[in-house]
C-alpha cells in the first residue's frame, strides 16, 4: 500500500512536470490525464474510493475530454508550437522559480513538524451519501446552482 | 493495513500545487494557464482528501466533491472564453488581451 502511494505521487510529479514544461498541448493534456490518474490512486490508497472514481470520471474523462474538444476546435498547429518554443526561454523560469521554490520550502518544513502516521480507514459511498444529503444539503444545492451558472455562462461566451 | 506517514500527502498535495503555480506564472498559452488552474485545484482536492484519510471523517472527501463541481463550472466558462478570443485575435497568446480598446 505504502509502495503504491510513493509510486503513485512519483507518477503525478514526473507528468505534472512535464505538463509545465511541454510545447505541444495535446501532449500536455495527455500527461495531464496521466497525473490526474495517478492522484486518483493516491485516492483510492487514502481509502477514498469514491473520490478517486469521481477524480477518474470526471477529471480524467469529462473535463480533459472537453479540453480536447476546444483544441480540435482551435486546431492549433505547428505555427503554435513553435511560438511556445521561442516564448518558453529558461531565464523566464529563473525568477518565478526561486520564490516559489522559498515558498515551498517554509511549507515543507510546516509540514515536517506533524509526523503522524494515516491508516486509512475506508469511507464508502454510502457514509459520504448519508452526509452529503444530511448536514451537506444545501451545499449539494449551491453546487448545482454554480453548475447551472456555468452552463449558461459556457454557452452564451461560446457561441457566435 | 501498513500506515502512510501524513506530511508526506500533504507534501505531495503542495508540490503539485506548486507546479501549477510556476505554470501560471510563466506560460503565456492561456490554455496552458487554464490547466495549470486544474493542477492547482486538484492539489487543493488531494490536500483535502489526504486531512479526511488523517482524521477518518468523510467532510474532506465531500470538499473534494465540491472542488470539483468548481473545477468543472471553471473549465466550461474558462474553455468558452478561449473559443471567444480565438475567434477575435486568432491566437492564444494572453499578451493581446492586454491591449483594451473600445
Amino acid at each position: 500500500m505504502m509502495l503504491l502511494f510513493y509510486l503513485a505521487g512519483a507518477v503525478a510529479l514526473i507528468s505534472t512536470v512535464s505538463v509545465i514544461i511541454s510545447t505541444n498541448v495535446v501532449h500536455a493534456l495527455v500527461y495531464l490525464i496521466i497525473s490526474l490518474l495517478a492522484v486518483a490512486v493516491i485516492f483510492f490508497v487514502l481509502g477514498a474510493p469514491f473520490a478517486a472514481m469521481l477524480e477518474a470520471i470526471v477529471y480524467a474523462g469529462a473535463i480533459m475530454v472537453l479540453f480536447l474538444f476546444v483544441m480540435m476546435m482551435l486546431n492549433l498547429g505547428q505555427a503554435t508550437e513553435d511560438e511556445e518554443k521561442a516564448w518558453l526561454r529558461p531565464q523566464l523560469w529563473v525568477g518565478p522559480g526561486l520564490l516559489i521554490l522559498v515558498l515551498l520550502t517554509q511549507l515543507v518544513n510546516v509540514l515536517v513538524t506533524q509526523q503522524v502516521d494515516v491508516v486509512p480507514v475506508e469511507v464508502g459511498v454510502r457514509e459520504l451519501s448519508v452526509l452529503l444529503f444530511g448536514p451537506w444539503l444545501l451545499a449539494v444545492e449551491l453546487a448545482s446552482m454554480l453548475l447551472l451558472a456555468g452552463l449558461i455562462a459556457a454557452y452564451h461566451l461560446a457561441k457566435k | 493495513m501498513p500506515s502512510i506517514p501524513y506530511e508526506h500527502g500533504l507534501i505531495l498535495a503542495a508540490i503539485l500545487f506548486v507546479c501549477g503555480l510556476i505554470g501560471v506564472l510563466t506560460r503565456r498559452n492561456i490554455v496552458f494557464i487554464l490547466m495549470s488552474l486544474e493542477i492547482m485545484l486538484n492539489a487543493c482536492g488531494l490536500a483535502f482528501v489526504v486531512g479526511s484519510a488523517r482524521w477518518g471523517h468523510a467532510d474532506g472527501q465531500i470538499m473534494f466533491l465540491m472542488i470539483l463541481t468548481l473545477a468543472a463550472a471553471e473549465v466550461a466558462v474558462g474553455l468558452g472564453l478561449i473559443i471567444q478570443m480565438y475567434r477575435r485575435f486568432h491566437t492564444v497568446d494572453i499578451s493581446v488581451l492586454s491591449e483594451m480598446k473600445g
